[in-house]
């Protein structure tokens, strides 16, 4: 019963490491928009570049 | 435009829906092991985390390889978010790993071959992502990604092989293809189709993420080349 503690953390991590993977690309698109619309602006409503090579 | 945004949602529910799944078969339907006790089920999780840090490798090499020969962007755009998907999966493994070993080697971390070669693979990874963080405006920085990309994989087959390449002695891993009760097995390959779906679906967020990362590159050269002006 007692090793149940490790049980426990290796699922804790588990789910925070890709809680925390997912969170950073949530924020990292959303500052991204952001950027993009200020540099949209700043070119005076100039379209995105296309981005696909 | 709308049918892939209704096709992301269909893919984030069966995501959602498989991992649920994959939990409920790892706690409540697979039967207890009886050296290991409840300490195995970390088993259900580990090898799935570790069969998609080597899909994702993989996909580093493809798009590594791929990019080299025809210097298409789109090719080094698989091989970083990859790189970056592969090293995720790859911390879960070194984590989940020694938490494993604790109650049943006594130690959280032994040098025998597989741990190591897993853990010099996932460093090798790490500094193709410290390339690419730290080079971005050199140029230079996807082709020498790319060759490490390349070389990288060479390490792959080696850990997947170190419990047969080296003397039974020095292992601690059991030997591959160990045998599993049904419900083991059939818990297990929920645990794979789960993990390959979260796989599928954090790859093509990361690839959105990457096209959007160019684009705002673009744009801010674009400012710059007009504030010169």
């Amino acid at each position: 019963m007692e090793k149940l503690q490790y049980l426990f953390a290796a699922y804790a991590a588990i789910w925070i490491i890709l809680f925390a993977y997912i969170m950073r690309l949530q924020s990292r698109t959303k500052e991204l928009g952001e950027e993009l619309k200020r540099l949209g602006d700043d070119l005076g409503g100039t379209t995105p570049p296309s981005t696909d090579a | 435009m709308k049918n892939l945004s209704n096709a992301s949602k269909v893919l984030s529910t069966l995501v959602f829906v498989s991992m649920l799944a994959a939990l409920g078969f790892v706690f409540l339907y697979a039967p207890m092991e009886k050296e290991m006790g409840d300490t195995q089920r970390i088993f259900y999780f580990h090898v799935p985390a570790a069969i998609s840090a080597f899909i994702c490798f993989f996909l580093v090499f493809l798009g590594s390889v791929q990019y080299l020969r025809t210097r298409e962007t789109r090719w080094d755009r698989l091989a970083l978010c990859s790189a970056e998907l592969g090293v995720m999966f790859g911390l879960i493994v070194l984590i989940t790993g020694p938490l494993w070993a604790k109650p049943i080697w006594g130690v959280y971390w032994r040098w025998e071959p597989r741990l190591t070669s897993m853990l010099i693979t996932f460093t090798i990874y790490v500094a193709y992502l410290m390339i690419r963080t730290h080079g971005t405006r050199s140029g230079q920085a996807p082709r020498l990604a790319a060759v490490l990309g390349i070389v990288a994989f060479a390490n792959v087959p080696l850990v997947y092989y170190s419990v047969d390449l080296w003397a039974a002695e020095q292992q601690l891993h059991p030997p591959r293809n160990v045998g599993l009760a049904p419900e083991m097995r059939y818990t297990l390959w929920i645990c794979y189709a789960a993990y390959a779906l979260l796989l599928v679906q954090l790859l093509l967020r990361r690839l959105d993420l990457a096209r959007i990362e160019e684009a705002v590159e673009r744009l801010r050269q674009r400012r710059d080349e007009l504030a010169d002006y």
